[in-house]
């Protein structure tokens, strides 16, 4: 009944109608719909494209923890909420310039993170995997805690230099604040992968992450490259968290969400997989927004719980990772 | 001389309410007992198992939701045209339908997740809790959602028609909790000795080897779950209709973390741990309310406290006790044989 006509009629720009004029009304009316359902969809996709960027970020600096140190990295989240409340702090509370208060913010938590390394976990060396846990779980309860008593329970919003209007691409709409998080969150994203491909640091970290007791033997300080983990994974999470904080508002409780969904990230992707926590970042973004979008948004945060489930059953080790993985 | 222990503490629990008149006190004392409940079923699974549910606290409020709900009635349309009625059961009936559901999805959870173990297993429990949290939030018409369960009845016991009695008053309640209580340490130590209690702990000690020795891995897992589960679900009853009003909180992850740090602190894989541990951290929070200290440094103080445990008694106190008491007594007994085999002047 529809042929695409590009010259345009003046019923509809794109299309003619070639139905019996009593059917005409009936035929605009569900291309229209078809127009806004296609519309939605592209928006949808756009923002769990932005999304994904760091929810990336997240997965990736928990998984390098994870491989390379075989800890189960509970802090993760108050790393990310300490990296939004520095922009609170720097931003709101002291003036600062917003970008110098971003690279600030993710300094403080790469010292946040290496400072965290240690003092709880450089003398728990050697020990089995669940004493290490335990130690995190009491190290994320002070630390959100503290957040609280600090911050007190009211969230705060952190005001962006960006422009209120957003950017209109046709049919579709982006603030100019989420495009910076993601063109911030791609470059970061590709700087990890850089620096664990092609750096000294990156070979040794690696070595770590193959065999620990060999790259020991090969004179790699086993010690040092622990630190620089977990200094580098902290610093990732506070650098989503100082890019989000302005996106949505700093609250005390923000991090654990954030720890769950990096959990979530980490298993789809297959723990230990960088290139599994960036694909796995844009999976959970984009199942979180269609989710929510067409399912129901009371149970947006829910879609990675259910998908980790799922995953679990279906394929353990995730989806990306090549060997086994069990911690 | 256990014995003798054994009696006194026991008589000192139930003679409590007739020297305790402060209702505040055994509102404290009760609750306490109820987290002891959660705690026990814990150390079940992460002593005895060596398991760590981080999401026990989904177990504990499916049964305190259960219960509500049973007690309650309900009415929800599961399509738009197709609705799920239920009228107000007895409430010891809808404790036991809590005790077993929550034993039923640990029986799920653990059949899912014990293909994979350690970090997996702790992921798949913590993302459960949260997806239940979640439900009993958006799931308005069941369960109010935010609004609350409220008015729930509470438990009455008795054959009708002759008498009834309705555990409404603290006392009735403080003897309720110590029984489920006393239940479930008496069920927990029975397994613990069994053949099935054996090949846990075997499992813990040494997966392959247990293995290789014929034990079913995964059946006694999956039990340990499902027994776990269940007296979490029990002691979520027990809550629910003490309380009397249930709301999504009862998921916050942060009573997780109370029993975790009960069972860590007080030793797991001990009868006694959870008891002491429990003990510690139900009262504990009134002491530092004594100090005026705010619940936040509260909350830092049991993260230190539990991060202190880990690193200087890692396998809690009980444990170091009874270490120390043996200690000490083998001295006493090395005396006394020096004493006796002393050549006489």
């Amino acid at each position: 009944m529809l042929r695409a006509s590009p010259g345009g009629e003046r019923d509809h720009p794109h299309f003619t109608c070639r139905a019996p004029p009593r059917q005409r009304g009936a035929c605009l009316a569900a291309l229209r719909l078809c127009e806004q359902r296609v519309d939605q969809l592209l928006q949808h996709t756009l923002n769990a494209l932005i999304l994904g960027g760091t929810y990336a970020l997240l997965g990736i600096g928990l998984t390098l923890i994870f491989g390379i140190m075989r800890v189960v990295n509970f802090t993760h989240g108050e790393l990310y909420a300490f990296g939004a409340y520095m922009m609170y702090l720097w931003v709101m509370l002291a003036g600062m310039n917003f970008y110098l208060a971003m690279v600030l913010a993710v300094a403080l938590g790469v010292l946040l993170g290496g400072a965290i390394e240690l003092v709880l976990l450089r003398r728990l060396k050697g020990a089995d995997i669940d004493t290490t846990m335990l130690v995190m779980i009491g190290a994320w309860i002070a630390l959100q805690n503290l957040e609280q008593w600090t911050w007190s329970g009211v969230a705060k919003s952190i005001t962006a230099p960006f422009p209120a209007t957003p950017l209109v691409l046709g049919p579709i709409s982006v603030s100019w604040n989420r495009l910076f998080v993601f063109v911030v969150a791609s470059v970061l994203i590709l700087a990890t992968h850089a620096l664990i491909n092609h750096s000294k640091l990156g070979k040794a970290m690696r070595a770590t992450f193959q065999d620990r007791e060999t790259a020991a033997l090969m004179g790699i300080a086993i010690d040092r490259i622990h630190t620089a983990t977990f200094a580098l994974g902290s610093g990732l999470a506070a650098a989503a968290g100082a890019l989000l904080g302005p996106v949505f508002v700093a609250y005390p409780s923000m991090g654990d969400l954030a720890s769950l969904k990096a959990f979530a990230i980490v298993i789809l992707g297959g723990l230990g997989s960088i290139p599994g926590a960036t694909a796995g970042g844009f999976i959970l973004a984009f199942i979180e927004e269609l989710g929510a979008g067409y399912i129901s948004s009371g149970f947006r945060d829910g879609m990675g719980f259910l998908l980790i489930i799922v995953i679990l059953i279906v394929k353990p080790t995730g989806l990306f990772a090549r060997r086994e993985r069990i911690g | 001389m256990k014995r003798a222990a054994t009696i006194v503490l026991l008589a000192a629990l139930i003679s409590l309410p007739l020297w305790i008149s402060s209702l505040y006190v055994l509102h404290i004392l009760i609750m306490t007992g109820i987290f002891i409940i959660a705690a026990m079923s814990l150390n079940l699974l992460l002593g005895f198992t060596g398991q760590l549910s981080l999401g026990h606290v989904a177990f504990f409020g499916i049964g305190a939701y259960t219960s509500s709900l049973m007690s309650l009635g309900f009415e929800v349309h599961l399509l738009p045209s197709w609705q799920v009625g239920l009228e107000a059961k007895p409430v010891w009936l809808a404790m036991l339908t809590g005790v077993l559901l929550a034993g039923m999805c640990g029986w799920v959870i653990g059949r899912l997740s014990f293909k994979v173990r350690g970090a997996y297993f702790v992921i798949v429990t913590v993302s459960f809790a949260e997806v239940v949290r979640l439900v009993a939030l958006n799931w308005v018409e069941l369960t109010q959602g935010p609004m609350a369960l409220n008015n729930i009845p509470v438990l009455r016991l008795g054959i009708p028609g002759f008498f009834e009695f309705a555990f409404l008053r603290k006392p009735a309640n403080y003897y309720l909790v110590l029984a489920v209580g006393a239940l479930a340490y008496l069920m927990i130590r029975r397994l613990v000795h069994s053949r099935a209690g054996r090949a846990m702990i075997a499992l813990r000690e040494n997966e392959a080897l247990a293995a290789s020795v014929g034990i079913d891995v995964t059946r006694y897992l999956v039990l340990a779950t499902f027994l776990s589960a269940g007296i979490a679900g029990a002691a979520g009853a027990l809550y629910a209709h003490y309380v009397r009003i249930v709301d999504p909180e009862i998921f916050s992850f942060i009573y997780t973390v109370t029993m975790v740090i009960m069972v860590i602190t007080g030793g797991k894989g001990t009868l006694a741990g959870p008891l002491v541990g429990g003990l510690m951290f139900g009262l504990l929070p009134e002491v530092l309310r004594a100090f005026s200290i705010p619940p936040e440094i509260q909350w830092v103080i049991y993260g230190a406290l539990m991060i202190l445990i880990v690193y200087f008694l890692p396998e809690g106190i009980v444990p170091a006790l009874s270490r120390f008491w043996r200690g000490r007594r083998q001295q006493d007994d090395a005396a006394a044989l020096a004493l006796k085999t002393e050549p006489s002047p």
